[in-house]
């Protein structure tokens, strides 16, 4: 599964955020994105994942075949940690949980209703979700926010797993998570607003 | 879609979740209106069908503020966009599931609330046959104002605004095919209006939901 980007534009807001980004992962690698705070990392993730288009430039690569895992996890307070994954897993077209509850350890939680957890195991339960979709792409915004060392572990082993079986991974992360991946910085490519004002006096002129 | 229509269901039926909220507001209104008129049972006769059909549609008004905003706060919409399930799919799911736990009940509850407003005999069967011909497209127009304000902080108010002048033609054929059914009239034109109406809002208004929605998360 590869996925493609090339000569992206991204605009957040109204405003070009990120201009002129191209990259491409290909199947079995995981490719982590780097950049400060506001530089549109998350921008641009979800303009990958589909949920906004870009201003202008390609994405290749199935948009259907992508699991995202942004800020919130789409977890109900009033289900129980099996019911939520069991959703997820039948919207996507699977059923088996037993995998996803394994890898992240929550079987003693799977009957504890999602509201009564921390917020660490809250974004375990999140996490699993990917591994229920069944999707070869994962675009993962800070997946490892409120995660102890442990519970780190687990990602990387799942993330190994994920692409050992030929799966890509596209994330933005801070910390080393022990697996091999190339990393990007999307500083390069940011819009500042000197340009921006710029670009606006051109077109005016 | 069966997976997002039994957890809606679930939901709903959980704690907290609003079930029987709109039915208890449909039986507080109805309980009222003969406090406020006054002891004239001819009077509460001729107006029972008319607020009965109103007490049914502000009933439904007001859980669709929650319809897709805490679907919204918790991500949950986000993750249905870009999972296989097509939004019009999913939005024409929360609608039906909407009908089945506010509209349903009131469908079924209306006969009996019917008694305390002096409802005349012949109307009974009426009254339930233009609720459930009508309230399903309540709950789709519903839809689509809960599309439109998602993302809005205390956009409840702003819902109603822009839904209650969407709810005019259904109540007022509504009303009127119970009103004629009470009256022992023929009701067959206002009947077949209510249905083309339901019928036509059930074919459109999801794509209206599903654009609008694409739009307001991006």
């Amino acid at each position: 599964m590869l996925l493609r980007v090339q000569n992206l534009t991204l605009a957040r807001g109204g405003l070009p955020v990120i201009a002129g980004l191209s990259f491409a992962v290909g199947p079995g690698q995981a490719l982590i994105l780097r950049g400060p705070n506001g530089a549109g990392k998350t921008t641009l993730l979800r303009c990958i994942a589909g949920l906004q288009p870009p201003l202008a430039g390609d994405i290749s690569g199935a948009a259907e075949r992508i699991a995202y895992a942004g800020h919130a996890d789409g977890i109900k307070a009033m289900l129980s940690v099996s019911e939520n994954l069991r959703f997820w897993a039948q919207v996507f077209g699977g059923s088996d949980i037993a995998e996803a509850l394994d890898a992240y350890a929550l079987h003693p939680l799977a009957d504890r209703l999602a509201g009564t957890l921390s917020a660490g195991q809250k974004r375990r339960l999140g996490l699993a979700r990917l591994l229920v979709t069944g999707c070869p792409v994962w675009v993962l915004d800070e997946p490892t926010v409120s995660l102890d060392k442990e519970a780190v572990a687990m990602f990387a082993e799942a993330m190994r797993h994920h692409l050992q079986a030929g799966g890509t991974a596209l994330m933005a992360t801070h910390i080393d998570l022990g697996i091999e991946a190339e990393v990007l910085d999307i500083s390069p490519f940011r819009v500042t607003a000197g340009q921006r004002a710029g670009a606006s006096d051109e077109a005016f002129l | 879609m069966i997976a997002l229509l039994t957890r809606d269901l679930r939901l709903a039926l959980r704690a907290g979740g609003g079930f029987g909220l709109g039915l208890a507001f449909f039986l507080i209104v109805t309980t009222l209106v003969p406090f406020s008129v006054g002891p004239h049972t001819d009077l509460l006769r001729v107006i029972a069908p008319g607020i009965l059909w109103l007490g049914a549609l502000l009933a439904c008004l007001l859980s669709l503020d929650r319809l897709l905003a805490l679907d919204y706060e918790d991500g949950t919409l986000d993750l249905l966009l870009t999972a296989p399930l097509p939004l019009e799919a999913a939005v024409s799911i929360k609608a039906l599931a909407h009908w089945l736990t506010t509209g349903l009940p009131l469908v079924l509850a209306a006969p009996v609330l019917g008694v305390l407003l002096n409802l005349q005999p012949a109307g009974y069967g009426w009254l339930v046959v233009s609720l459930a011909f009508g309230t399903p497209a309540l709950s789709v127009i519903g839809t689509f104002g809960a599309a439109l304000t998602v993302g809005i902080k205390r956009g409840g108010l702003l819902l109603s605004l822009l839904v209650l002048p969407l709810y005019v033609p259904t109540l007022v054929f509504g009303a009127e095919v119970a009103r004629r059914g009470a009256s022992g009239l023929d009701v067959s034109t206002p009947l077949l209006m209510l249905a083309g109406i339901t019928l036509g809002v059930i074919a459109l208004m999801p794509f209206a939901s599903a654009a609008v929605l694409r739009m307001g998360l991006r």
